[in-house]
């Protein structure tokens, strides 16, 4: 087997030193009952073989890029530069784990360094940890740490917020407190304030939200400020933080966001990378590792993972999360792609995301019967259809337009947005893309 | 793994390192490398995107008024930025690297090539069932190995990591008691635990009681007995142990927990040990982690992304979060509806989190399933475990093995060798660094004092190990000897020497700041 060195006379030598005639020996602690196993698997496989086999699983997909594509909902399909995917590769930062023994890992810490301070620059916040799996469950370790901070277990959430990252957030929340969900309205301002009590820690709203509204979070933040509660914004789309107000700046006080779409590809889902930033005077209950500046021995500059106090590994059971990892190679991924971008070419990416939703947009409201849903947008908007959605994706599907996410997906048993459709478009679409989605759709209704 | 308990975190008595400086600063192919905020500017931009003007946005009066304070670099730029910074890594390609508990084997390339595939890589989570299907495929295939693997009737692929993991696990844990109409709260953990086992358990809601161990390592069997009771939701074991060692009575824990009406959680971070050799199905538990990162060889990435699926027995299946993935005759299809999930006679305690888990991570490591088939996942077993009772057996002469061998994948030492000597673990490790090596794991299991977890895994040549153990050797002869003033002042050949831990965190500096607002913000 080619991952495997030791040959026959090396495992021969190596027992007669242990002392053993047989591999078997050594697993003599294992019950004889658990000894003789016999798996229903193939053999081993060549490389050029495995390949066959992959090759073959891949080609039952039909891949983004080969049709006009407009899928959203919180994963992107963006451009993802060359030089990204060869520097992850590299096989120092590929073949790493978790630095620590900082001596020998300046180059992932010092990265991390980087990437917090690129989140908390991009959400508008003071701190940012070395990030989290994905935007999900940074959402839900947000709302946890709300609850530390606030000393209260109610938490409030939007009805606009990803419906995923709502049922992950229940997972973990309602362990120990209850969790709220206000109605869903498309496209509309909802009334939360009314919703917030002085037992609620925290209102989560998404912005945009998942149905590619904008919204104004200031007036939320007052609310939930003066009722002593937290206000979490939470994004799915990054290359938002180049063209919409940072939520740090509409008075968020912790924001959990999905990196995916800078320096990640989709993946079907995953791995993604959790963004996480808060304000300074909440880091000691914020989760997940964290890379702080120090000094070496000689007095230079140096990296480590510090305050290792709040976690697992030191408090066990009174840590302020389970987590152990972070998302390293997405975090170093998104990293790269942000300093290629910097701060020019993140707001013009952002602005040709803009525009092209805008162009799409006017094209598909051109058609009777179709109606933009969300009056104020970024890159993603949802449009409600005379149909039921499900039908008309399908009906697109067949035609080789991927039109967008149904709402119907995500709100299973919501009745009120079965005819609505989350369309994305970002800079890998074209204006073909986007005058055979107008004609497609106009043919089908 | 990373503990800090009892070990020092300042670099305490080094001497100033006395090599001559450079004018540059750099040594040879050794590079400073700035922060990309010394270096980058907000002007420079490494991606040609056209700047086209908005007539009128859509934005509804929310556009940002300030800048976000990035800067750029060139593509060149960008890739020495990153490049240097990589040269300044350990790396298990470029070393050995005997991280105990973490497996740190080859990673191989062919992985990578596959995961790049578009059919896996371009394939959106929300896309139409029908046009993803042979990703779905890929989380199908990868769930019967793993089932198979392990001889447990159903698998969760979501959960992201270990850890996630391990939540998993215990909140089908926590349904299946309530589905009972039971209200159990305690659950056990081994006093040798990952940290991440109370925690869990203590995120969950249960109350965590620590096991002890017995004198051989493992968990002392009948205390744990005494501790069964009505209230006891489950136990959560490693097996193979974080001592290296196999739970020789494990099965017996586990009819003990079920007779008293619990859960048999296992922590399969040590899987690699018994890959292709021995099913955890077959010895009564329950659910358990595997780190797709660890046995499956999908890369650690300088910490992550991992993976983290959780099997489960019969007794749990039904209660796997969603989403559910069945095959009919139009193919694939993903239930992550709760309803229809209950209609199929499951009941999901929730959602891990957003879409299906970790795909790029289940195809490399179903990519490395097929590659060794059910005969090289023995062999890999049978390697890893050669290879720690390799070291152990060539070093236990000059260091000091708290337990009875044979060890399992790893190899457990503690630091009474070093008694007297002035010498610490962690002086043990800092030297190792110089020697071109990256350090075992230590200070973890909190049960030995001064541990040292040495795991080789199956990829390593018998060259390698014997180079390795040379050194080690000689290492404890120079401690024992009493040079203590190279051993307290190492590394010195890194790219750094120790680092002060105790000041980072005492004034966390924890980002970057431009001169003017870092003396601003000091204030």
């Amino acid at each position: 087997m080619r991952y495997l060195p030791l040959s026959g006379d090396d495992r021969r030598d190596m027992l007669a030193k242990i002392g053993v005639a047989s591999v078997d020996e050594l697993f003599r602690d294992v019950p004889s009952a658990a000894r003789e196993a016999r798996f229903d698997l193939p053999l081993h496989a060549g490389e050029m073989e495995v390949e066959r086999i992959m090759g073959r699983l891949s080609r039952q997909s039909i891949p983004a890029g080969e049709k006009p594509f407009f899928c959203g909902a919180g994963a992107y399909r963006h451009h993802v530069p060359a030089s990204v995917d060869h520097l992850i590769q590299r096989s120092e930062f590929l073949t790493s784990y978790t630095p620590y023994q900082p001596e020998i890992a300046q180059g992932t810490l010092q990265v991390l360094f980087e990437f917090q301070t690129q989140v908390a620059l991009l959400t508008g916040m003071e701190v940012a940890n070395a990030s989290l799996y994905d935007g999900s469950t940074a959402t839900a370790e947000g709302v946890l740490m709300a609850g530390r901070v606030t000393k209260r277990d109610r938490v409030l959430l939007s009805g606009s917020l990803h419906p995923h990252y709502a049922e992950t957030v229940r997972t973990v929340a309602e362990l120990g407190g209850t969790v709220v969900t206000a109605a869903v309205k498309p496209g509309q301002v909802e009334d939360l304030a009314s919703l917030i009590d002085d037992k609620t820690s925290c209102v989560v709203v998404q912005n945009p939200d998942v149905f590619g509204f904008v919204r104004d979070l200031r007036p939320i933040a007052e609310a939930a400020h003066a009722k002593g509660a937290l206000l979490i914004a939470v994004v799915t789309e990054a290359v938002s933080f180049g063209l919409i107000e940072a939520p740090g700046a509409m008075g968020a006080d912790i924001v959990a966001a999905e990196g995916q779409s800078l320096g990640n590809g989709l993946n079907f889902g995953g791995p993604y990378v959790g963004l996480f930033a808060t304000r300074e005077k909440f880091l000691r209950q914020m989760p997940g590792r964290l890379a702080g500046e120090t000094l070496d021995a000689d007095g230079r500059r140096g990296f480590v993972l510090t305050l290792s106090t709040r976690e697992q590994h030191i408090r066990r059971e009174k840590a302020t999360s389970n987590i152990c990892t972070n998302s390293g190679l997405c975090a170093l991924a998104f990293t790269i792609h942000t300093s290629l971008l910097g701060e020019i070419g993140l707001t013009r990416l952002a602005r040709i995301n803009h525009m092209r939703a805008t162009q799409l947009a006017e094209r598909l409201t051109r058609i009777p019967g179709v109606e933009l849903v969300t009056p104020s947008f970024f890159n993603e908007f949802t449009l409600k259809l005379p149909r039921p959605a499900v039908e008309i994706t399908h009906e697109l599907a067949a035609k080789g337009i991927i039109a967008g996410v149904r709402a119907s997906r995500l709100y299973l048993h919501e009745k009120s947005v079965a005819n609505h459709l989350i369309v994305a478009a970002t800079e890998t679409n074209t204006d073909e893309d986007i005058a055979a989605y107008g004609a497609a759709l106009q043919e089908v209704l | 793994m990373l503990n800090n308990q009892g070990r020092p975190t300042t670099p305490g008595a080094a001497s100033v390192s006395s090599a001559p400086p450079t004018l540059s600063g750099d040594r040879g192919l050794n590079h400073e490398e700035p922060l990309l905020f010394e270096v980058g500017r907000a002007e420079v931009t490494g991606v040609d995107l056209p700047d086209v003007t908005l007539k009128a946005d859509r934005l509804g009066g929310l556009a940002r008024k300030r800048p976000i304070g990035l800067v750029g670099l060139s593509e060149p730029e960008t890739m020495r930025h990153y490049v240097r910074l990589s040269q300044r890594n350990a790396s298990i390609d470029a070393m050995f690297y005997p991280l105990g508990s973490c497996t740190m084997k080859h990673n191989a390339r062919l992985n990578e090539k596959m995961a790049r595939l578009p059919g896996f890589s371009d394939a959106h989570p929300l896309a139409p069932q029908s046009t993803v299907q042979g990703a779905l495929a890929v989380l199908s295939q990868t769930a019967t190995w793993l089932k198979t693997l392990t001889g447990m009737p159903a698998v969760a692929l979501s959960p992201k990591a270990g850890a996630h993991g391990e939540l998993c696990g215990i909140l089908a844990i926590r349904a299946a008691i309530r589905a009972r109409g039971e209200n159990r709260t305690r659950i056990l953990v081994p006093e040798s635990a990952h940290g991440t086992n109370p925690a869990t358990a203590a995120l969950c809601g249960f109350t965590v009681e620590d096991v002890r161990a017995n004198a051989e390592g493992r968990v002392d069997v009948e205390a744990l007995k005494a501790k069964l009771g009505p209230d006891v939701a489950g136990v959560m074991l490693t097996n193979p142990n974080t001592c290296g060692l196999f739970e020789r009575d494990i099965i017996e824990i586990a009819d003990a927990v079920h007779a008293a009406g619990g859960y048999f959680y296992c922590d399969g971070a040590n899987f690699n040990a018994i890959v292709g050799r021995v099913r955890p199905g077959d010895l009564g538990i329950d659910a358990m982690h595997i780190n797709l990162h660890k046995t499956f060889s999908t890369p650690h990435g300088g910490g992550g992304p991992g993976a983290g699926p959780v099997v489960f027995s019969e007794r749990l299946a039904k209660f796997a979060p969603l989403p559910l993935l069945v095959q009919d005759a139009k193919g694939f299809r993903l239930i992550e509806d709760e309803e229809e999930a209950k209609a199929l006679g499951y009941s999901p305690f929730g959602r891990m989190c957003a879409f299906h888990g970790q795909m790029g991570m289940f195809v490399r490591a179903l990519t490395y399933m097929y590659s060794h088939g059910r005969d090289g996942l023995r062999q890999v077993a049978d390697d890893a475990v050669l290879n720690a009772n390799y070291i152990l057996a060539s070093l236990k002469d000059v260091m000091s093995a708290p337990f009875e061998g044979p060890c399992m994948h790893e190899a457990l030492f503690d630091d009474a060798f070093l008694k007297d000597s002035g010498v610490t673990t962690l002086d043990i490790a800092k030297a190792l660094i110089d020697e071109g090596y990256h350090p075992m794991t230590v200070y973890f299991p909190l049960v030995v004092h001064g541990a040292m977890l040495i795991e080789p895994t199956e990829t390593e040549s018998k060259e390698t190990l014997d180079r390795f153990i040379a050194v080690m050797r000689g290492l404890a002869r120079d401690a024992k000897a009493g040079d203590i003033e190279r051993f307290q002042s190492a590394p010195r050949l890194a790219p750094r020497r120790r680092l002060d831990e105790t000041a980072a965190a005492r004034k966390p500096v924890l980002r970057w700041r431009a001169p003017d607002n870092a003396a601003e913000a000091a204030e």
